[in-house]
């Protein structure tokens, strides 16, 4: 077929697609527009280094903290905080939210209170924690379970409830029972769903991290960039938050291979 | 034949409504009908009595007004009527998906309380588990019901080959086209063994060429299996090829108005549109739904 569009056209066409390679092009540029900006701004000295440090510097910290094994030390803590306190959440959301999006019984009764604590700042819950709990690590999972958890809950029933009525009445004249329906089928149509809420969730457990460890950690990515700001190392701060967002997109892709693992069905 | 209890004695106060009832034969030797005719109108499998369906309270809209109907063990029957007229409420009913306000359905004499496997019913919308491989949808039944993996395994081929997709047996839905997802739901429903196969315009969604292909693989399913069948549709050609007996619903509320007898012989091919016979009922058929739509504009 002749090639009648020209690259413009497509790149300009709302939905169309676009080669693998260009796309691949356009991230890697929008990458080194960041970091080229950055190191224009830190090394032509346009911000004070007091403020911007140079991409060189931060990298340099980042060697010198994983020669001491600090930087594994402190991302390691923080990776337990958020993946405990995404686990313990998302093991209770689940079932929850599949029954709260089946059963209006359920549903009744949790709405109101749920969006009523999910509007809550979480920054203001963690005096209370501190009291209640103290300031091991259960406090710290505590603040990333109520930031994450309410959230999860209202997605995953809107996941169970969006179940095609059809899809469960084709499964009771199949000779499902009313009380297998959940698991046997709307848990299993909802899974891609779900899967999906936990991913975009877990990016959320990890926007709390800093906040678990504002007050009372002794480790951590968000504590010692707290300790950094006293400091005025700006590089630790600029390594610690790369740091985080790299371990974002590690368990953004680990999710996503997970559902292409689980759901292959699902496109 | 007189497997029809009409509403002909509706009390409904409207009055206004002539409630026609009336059999249609088609010019046809008797003796080349379906051989199983005889011992199709042998017994009842499916009997709807003075079913009224009103949504919401009292003041709620009257979605069926007492239908009464019965169909005959390994009968093909056929509800038409204009959209909204309650047929495809009436299927959900008989499968046990809705509660009827009054009146009563039975299958083989048993009163419907709740959706059960002896329903078995192929929806106008996809309802593939999307989860589960060609094989393990039609298996879903089977399985429900406790069979050993090596029956199950025979029932599931015996399907796969019925409707012609033993090639695609370990596809997800998702690769299918429609036409083929309605095949898996088709042969998904007979593997459970159902003694009555409501079927809910299970071709509408699909392009005219394919429904006709449907249509055929319905028939030559059906002939086969010798299953009790009760279809809805408001494609009139689709009813009058498929069906022993059409049932034509009034519109909203729905009641029947006629039952036609379709006396054409079987096997029957799609070229059956073309005969005089055909076009006879279709014609009556036609006549009967325009007078529905006039009464409503």
């Amino acid at each position: 077929m002749a090639q009648r569009r020209t690259a413009w056209t497509r790149l300009t066409t709302p939905f169309a697609n676009i080669p693998a390679s260009t796309a691949t092009t356009l991230a890697l540029a929008m990458w080194i527009a960041v970091i080229g900006g950055w190191a224009l701004l830190s090394y032509g000295r346009v911000v004070p280094n007091m403020f911007l440090p140079t991409p060189g510097t931060v990298l340099q910290t980042a060697y010198r903290m994983s020669l001491d094994g600090s930087l594994f030390y402190h991302t390691f803590t923080s990776a337990k905080v958020v993946i405990l306190g995404f686990i313990v959440s998302s093991v209770v959301a689940v079932p929850l939210g599949l029954w709260m999006g089946t059963y209006r019984a359920v549903q009744a009764p949790l709405e109101p209170l749920v969006n009523f604590i999910r509007y809550l700042p979480v920054t203001s819950f963690v005096p209370l924690f501190i009291l209640w709990i103290g300031i091991g690590i259960e406090q710290r999972i505590a603040v990333i379970f109520f930031g994450t958890f309410f959230q999860q809950l209202v997605m995953i029933s809107d996941c169970a409830r969006s179940v095609s009525r059809d899809l469960v009445n084709a499964s009771y004249t199949l000779g499902t029972k009313r009380s297998e329906a959940v698991w046997h089928v709307i848990f299993p149509a909802a899974l891609p769903a779900i899967l999906d809420t936990l991913r975009v969730t877990m990016g959320w457990a990890w926007t709390y991290l800093v906040v678990a460890e504002l007050v009372a950690a002794s480790s951590g990515l968000g504590y010692i960039s707290l300790k950094a700001m006293r400091g005025f190392q700006v590089d630790v701060i600029f390594m610690a938050i790369a740091a985080i967002g790299l371990l974002g997109l590690i368990t953004d892709t680990a999710f996503r291979i997970l559902r292409a693992r689980v759901a292959p069905w699902a496109a | 034949m007189g497997s029809l209890t009409m509403n002909a004695s509706s009390q409904t106060a409207a009055g206004s409504r002539v409630v026609m009832t009336e059999t249609i034969k088609a010019n046809n030797p008797a003796g080349t009908t379906h051989a199983a005719g005889d011992q199709r109108s042998a017994g009842t499998t499916m009997a709807i009595e003075d079913v009224t369906l009103r949504y919401g309270d009292a003041n709620g809209v009257l979605a069926l007004d007492d239908v009464s109907l019965k169909v005959a063990k390994n009968e093909f029957c056929v509800i038409v009527g204009p959209s909204g007229c309650g047929k495809s409420s009436l299927l959900y009913l008989a499968a046990g998906l809705n509660d009827a306000t009054s009146g009563s359905i039975k299958v083989d004499g048993r009163e419907v309380i709740e959706p059960g496997p002896d329903r078995g019913m192929v929806f106008q919308s996809y309802t593939l588990f999307p989860w589960l491989t060609v094989r393990a949808n039609i298996e879903y039944g089977p399985k429900r019901k406790g069979l050993p993996a090596e029956q199950r395994r025979q029932i599931v081929d015996q399907y796969l080959n019925e409707v012609g997709l033993a090639p695609f047996a370990d596809h997800y839905p998702a690769q299918l086209s429609g036409g083929m997802k309605q095949r898996v739901a088709i042969a998904r429903a007979l593997a459970n063994d159902p003694a009555v196969l409501l079927m809910d315009e299970p071709f509408g969604a699909l392009d005219s060429q394919t429904r006709g292909t449907m249509q055929k693989l319905l028939l030559r399913v059906w002939e086969r299996q010798q299953k009790t069948v009760l279809f809805v549709t408001h494609d009139i050609d689709e009813a009058l090829v498929l069906g022993d007996r059409v049932l034509v619903m009034t519109a909203r509320p729905g009641k029947i108005k006629a039952e036609i007898k379709v006396d054409i012989p079987r096997p029957r091919s799609m070229d059956v549109i073309l005969e005089p016979d055909f076009i006879a009922l279709k014609r009556r058929i036609l006549g009967l739904l325009h007078d529905e739509i006039d009464e409503d504009h």
